[in-house]
């Protein structure tokens, strides 16, 4: 019983950081219908802003955590500068092949940038501990402080998106422009503003996200993303991509699965469990879990 | 109120419209009738902004709108109600009407219009919760046009609102128009269903192939011989 709940609890603690990259993917997918294969590696880039921060978060004398913040602004920056720079000169000319490409491009671009910038290099970074290392027991279960503030700041980040996409102006721009552009456009919406925000949103999302893997595995390297992306991407498939309650609940179902069956079978059979699951719901629901089975919008 | 001066509109190496002129003047109902592919929806979209003109001009209240952000034409004044609704069918009756005043920004005056739009289309208001996408193609219909109402327009764009609806509903929507038009509004209505659309106009223009072919009020224009047989079926 014991070994169970702790592996339920890893299993969300693992949920809710793919949850959040999975919502990047999602809400870049839900407006422009691009996968963009480069938001794995916004992950990367927020795990080296927060090493950046740490020394000078630490030297105003503010808790280690904060520095999620200046990460969170990096990957926003990073996230709408694709977009600007790569994404929308190639919307307006090319076709979804081309943007496919292009997103591929961008990630191969960002990891080898990264190595070639001096004060990051090929060699990984070890991160400072990034919560207390507290915990708490209750019964025979331990928890430590990172595991319950992963799972809380999960479930507060979506919890906070999912009000902000129903009720903020912003939000329902958002919706309409996911849904119809040249519809929004009639309304008043600025669309391509409206895009911009998306990305700044989701690479924000990453960024947080990056705090949660380093206080679970505390070293950044340049291809960091590329696992964690992929699962991720995995996880809105198999919600239902471009549908955010699916990504919410595809990202903490393979972070249960990853977590029993580390657990339970094999630790080195978690990834291929991973895409064995994705394999099997495609199968019976191809439009994800909670995707509805209708066919492309014309 | 609106003005078309010599437009010209290319959709790549085609030439969809050739050099049209036409005005709308205030409070005025003017219909832009035509076959299938004559350039009627091209024209609305080009007024919209939604597509580029070669060379013209187009003019409301005498400024040249056409380098305006197309977003930005609603607050200029002027209201799309788009071929086939475009009606956003995730979110509920009462979810589109409020977008259609998302550039505004008085809640009290939002809550005005959406009264008095309520008034105008009972049925939108009995569903108001309704997800817009499991209404029929009337009602849908109805919410495009009150969405186009909730800005108090100087003009509104109307594009086939008769298509695909069954001919009882087709006259529901066109007693629609012809209340609006009593009311005030004014109007550019594109339709194929030349009898109707001339039935509620006050003046209209024949597009051919991308031309004007005859202009006139649209009394004289259901009397000509030449209307009578090519759109009237007569």
């Amino acid at each position: 019983m014991t070994t169970f709940i702790q592996t339920l609890i890893v299993g969300l603690r693992l949920g809710s950081m793919y949850a959040l990259v999975a919502l990047g993917y999602t809400m870049v997918y839900g407006i422009i219908r691009l996968l963009n294969f480069a938001h794995g590696d916004f992950i990367m880039v927020g795990g080296y802003a927060i090493i950046f921060s740490v020394p000078a978060v630490k030297a105003m004398g503010l808790p280690i955590w904060v520095a999620v913040f200046p990460a969170i602004i990096v990957c926003a920056l990073v996230g709408m500068g694709t977009e600007l720079v790569a994404y929308r000169p190639v919307r307006k000319n090319g076709t979804a092949m081309s943007a496919l490409i292009t997103a591929i491009a961008m990630s191969l671009f960002l990891e080898n940038l990264a190595q070639a910038i001096p004060a990051i290099g090929p060699n990984p970074k070890v991160a400072t501990q990034i919560f207390p290392s507290s915990g708490i027991k209750i019964g025979k279960v331990t928890l430590d402080s990172s595991t319950i503030l992963t799972i809380i700041i999960g479930l507060a980040v979506m919890l906070g998106l999912y009000f902000f996409i129903q009720k903020t102006k912003i939000g329902r721009a958002m919706r309409c422009v996911s849904e119809d552009k040249e519809a929004a456009t009639l309304m008043g919406i600025n669309v391509n503003r409206t895009i911009l925000i998306t990305f700044g949103i989701g690479s924000g999302l990453a960024a947080v996200a990056s705090l949660m893997y380093i206080s679970a595995y505390p070293k950044v390297f340049t291809t960091l993303g590329v696992m964690l992306g992929l699962k991720a991407f995995v996880a809105a498939v198999l919600g239902g991509i471009g549908i955010i309650p699916g990504a919410m609940l595809g990202g903490i179902v393979i972070g249960l699965v990853e977590s029993f069956t580390m657990s339970y079978i094999s630790s080195s059979l978690s990834d291929a469990f991973v895409f064995l699951i994705l394999i099997v719901v495609l199968l019976i629901k191809p439009a994800g879990l909670l995707g509805k089975n209708v066919g492309e919008k014309v | 109120m609106l003005e078309v001066k010599n437009l010209n509109v290319f959709y790549g190496a085609i030439h969809a419209i050739k050099g049209i002129s036409f005005t709308v003047n205030d409070g005025e109902l003017i219909s832009l009738i035509g076959a299938n592919g004559a350039g009627k929806t091209t024209t609305l979209h080009t007024i919209s902004g939604l597509i580029k003109a070669k060379s013209g001009e187009i003019l409301l209240d005498g400024k040249n709108i056409q380098k305006v952000p197309p977003h930005t034409l609603i607050d200029l004044g002027i209201a799309h109600v788009p071929e086939g609704r475009h009606v956003f069918a995730r979110m509920s009756v009462e979810e589109n009407l409020k977008m259609g005043a998302y550039t505004m920004s008085n809640q009290k005056k939002i809550q005005e219009n959406l009264d008095k739009v309520y008034k105008l289309f009972p049925r939108l208001k009995e569903r108001k919760k309704q997800l817009a996408g499991t209404m029929s193609g009337g009602e849908q219909q109805m919410l495009a046009t009150a969405r186009a109402l909730m800005t108090d327009p100087k003009i509104v764009l109307m594009d086939e609102p008769s298509m695909g609806l069954s001919p009882l509903l087709v006259k529901e929507i066109f007693d629609i128009i012809r209340t609006l038009h009593e009311n005030g509004s004014t109007i550019l209505l594109v339709e194929q269903n030349a009898k109707m659309a001339l039935g509620v106009a006050d003046r209209a223009y024949v597009l051919e192939t991308g031309k004007i072919s005859m202009e006139g009020t649209a009394k004289d224009l259901l009397n000509d011989e030449r209307v009578k047989k090519a759109y009237l079926g007569a």
